[in-house]
């Protein structure tokens, strides 16, 4: 039986498990972008919190992924079931894009444009929300994609607790020494990261355009 | 201490800025009267883009005051304050992301004028500042240079605020058009008699806009005088200035009936 037999043969289980990976990777980017864009706001109006935020974000993104998974499994309701573990941890790990990229693109808005605004007389909500998170957006989106692409590829290593997702073919082919049963988590895995990957890239040139319009 | 008088828009009262230590702007003291143009010249580091952000709160005074209105900037709320302000800067600091329309409707827009009301105002500046109304739906990366200052003046303008404060806000131009733009902003400043305050280190943009000339140099005021008297004047600074801009032809400073621009009225 070649690979897409393999498929075929098993497409009602490839496709549940590519809806699971699809939910695990979403819901912690989702989680991850309301924690990290506000974060990232946050750090350009206190800067003195820049640093540990920061730093904070970069060291959640050292710890390797199977590590941090076992670190969460004693914690309260969060460790009784694997997908809010695997949910956790991928949006611990999303956060740092974001955050680093919302700063950036805050802080890489035209200052003269920030000043005019602020000389007008515009409200810092007003300013934030009219001016710098708009010219903002192509990087921040890029914050996303990144944050996206990544959860989808470390989403295959949640299969390991339990929390199902396109990581479980892997995980079982690996343990049967059969490559079409690692295939089928990996293939639509991959082309998963790639579409997302497409799709919020279009995005991101679409908003990146406004700033380019200066 | 004088106390001010009631024609004074703007106040600078033994104002200085120091910026973590270094002295940007040091004691000034200064005064313009409603309904007058007075020009801030002098070169980079002078002190006089400084001197402009204290007016409406950019930066607070380290030691003394700037008083707007008889009042304090730093009792003022600065977001009144800024919006009584038309302010306009170099390439006109437009917002890239809003067309020529949003940006010009910008400050009636925040104060929730009723749409009607914005529209029919835009329509007024642009008449006023001479730009066409199929501009409207522009980007501001669309425009000339010269369309986009005149953008920035419009926007400026949105609110009908008493005061105006200019930051070189012809230094972006080719010189056709940036004496075009001197003209027609004399012409217009004739008519609605605001309080303008205009930075710029253009000797020639000084004595063609000004009723007043206040020179600055290092941070401090080095004369402060009416546009006839600053040209008669000895003060080595001023001769410098004079001689430095001799080569160029008499801009007619005295400057009456010289409206000859399209929009005169």
């Amino acid at each position: 039986m070649n690979f897409l037999q393999f498929m075929m043969a098993n497409r009602q289980q490839v496709l549940e498990l590519t809806l699971e990976h699809i939910t695990l990777a979403g819901v912690a980017t989702l989680i991850a972008a309301l924690i990290g864009i506000p974060l990232g706001i946050l750090i350009t109006r206190v800067p003195q919190l820049s640093k540990p935020i920061l730093g904070g974000a970069n060291i959640i993104q050292t710890i390797p992924s199977l590590a941090l998974f076992g670190f969460l499994l004693p914690a309260p309701w969060i460790g009784e079931r694997g997908s809010r573990l695997a949910i956790l941890a991928l949006a611990l790990y999303a956060l740092m894009p974001l955050i680093r990229n919302t700063y950036a693109g805050i802080q890489s808005v035209d200052p003269a444009v920030v000043e005019a605004g602020r000389a007008m007389g515009l409200t810092d909500r007003q300013l934030l929300f009219q001016v710098e998170l708009p010219l903002a957006s192509g990087v921040i989106v890029a914050g996303v994609r990144i944050a996206t692409v990544l959860s989808i590829g470390l989403a295959t290593i949640a299969a390991a607790i339990g929390a199902g997702g396109l990581g479980e073919f892997i995980f079982r082919g690996l343990a049967m020494v059969n490559n079409q049963v690692i295939l089928a988590g990996a293939v639509p895995a991959a082309l998963l990261a790639l579409i997302a990957d497409f799709a919020l890239g279009r995005l991101e040139r679409r908003l990146g355009s406004l700033r380019a319009r200066s | 201490m004088n106390l001010p008088p009631n024609n004074a828009a703007i106040e600078f009262d033994h104002a200085s800025f120091r910026l973590n230590g270094r002295p940007l702007l040091q004691d000034l003291v200064l005064s313009v009267n409603k309904g007058e143009t007075l020009v801030l010249l002098g070169r980079s580091g002078s002190g006089k883009t400084t001197s402009l952000k204290l007016i409406n709160r950019l930066l607070l005074p380290t030691e003394g005051a700037v008083r707007v209105n008889g009042r304090s900037t730093a009792d003022w709320d600065p977001i009144q304050l800024r919006r009584s302000i038309g302010y306009v800067i170099q390439d006109g600091g437009l917002f890239p992301h809003f067309t020529v329309e949003r940006n010009i409707a910008l400050v009636p827009k925040i104060e929730n004028w009723p749409a009607p009301r914005i529209d029919a105002r835009i329509r007024e500046l642009l008449t006023t500042v001479g730009l066409k109304p199929d501009l409207l739906s522009r980007y501001p990366s669309q425009l000339s240079g010269g369309q986009r200052q005149r953008v920035g003046v419009a926007r400026a303008l949105a609110a009908d605020p008493p005061i105006l404060i200019l930051d070189e806000a012809f230094g972006a131009l080719d010189p056709i058009t940036r004496s075009e733009m001197q003209k027609e902003f004399r012409a217009l400043q004739q008519r609605m008699k605001k309080t303008v305050i205009f930075v710029t280190h253009d000797l020639r943009e000084a004595l063609l806009l000004a009723d007043r000339i206040a020179l600055m140099e290092d941070g401090r005021l080095i004369v402060d005088l009416p546009v006839s008297e600053f040209k008669r004047s000895q003060e080595p600074l001023v001769r410098a200035y004079m001689e430095a801009f001799s080569g160029s032809p008499d801009p007619q400073p005295s400057g009456i009936g010289q409206t000859q621009s399209k929009e005169s009225p």
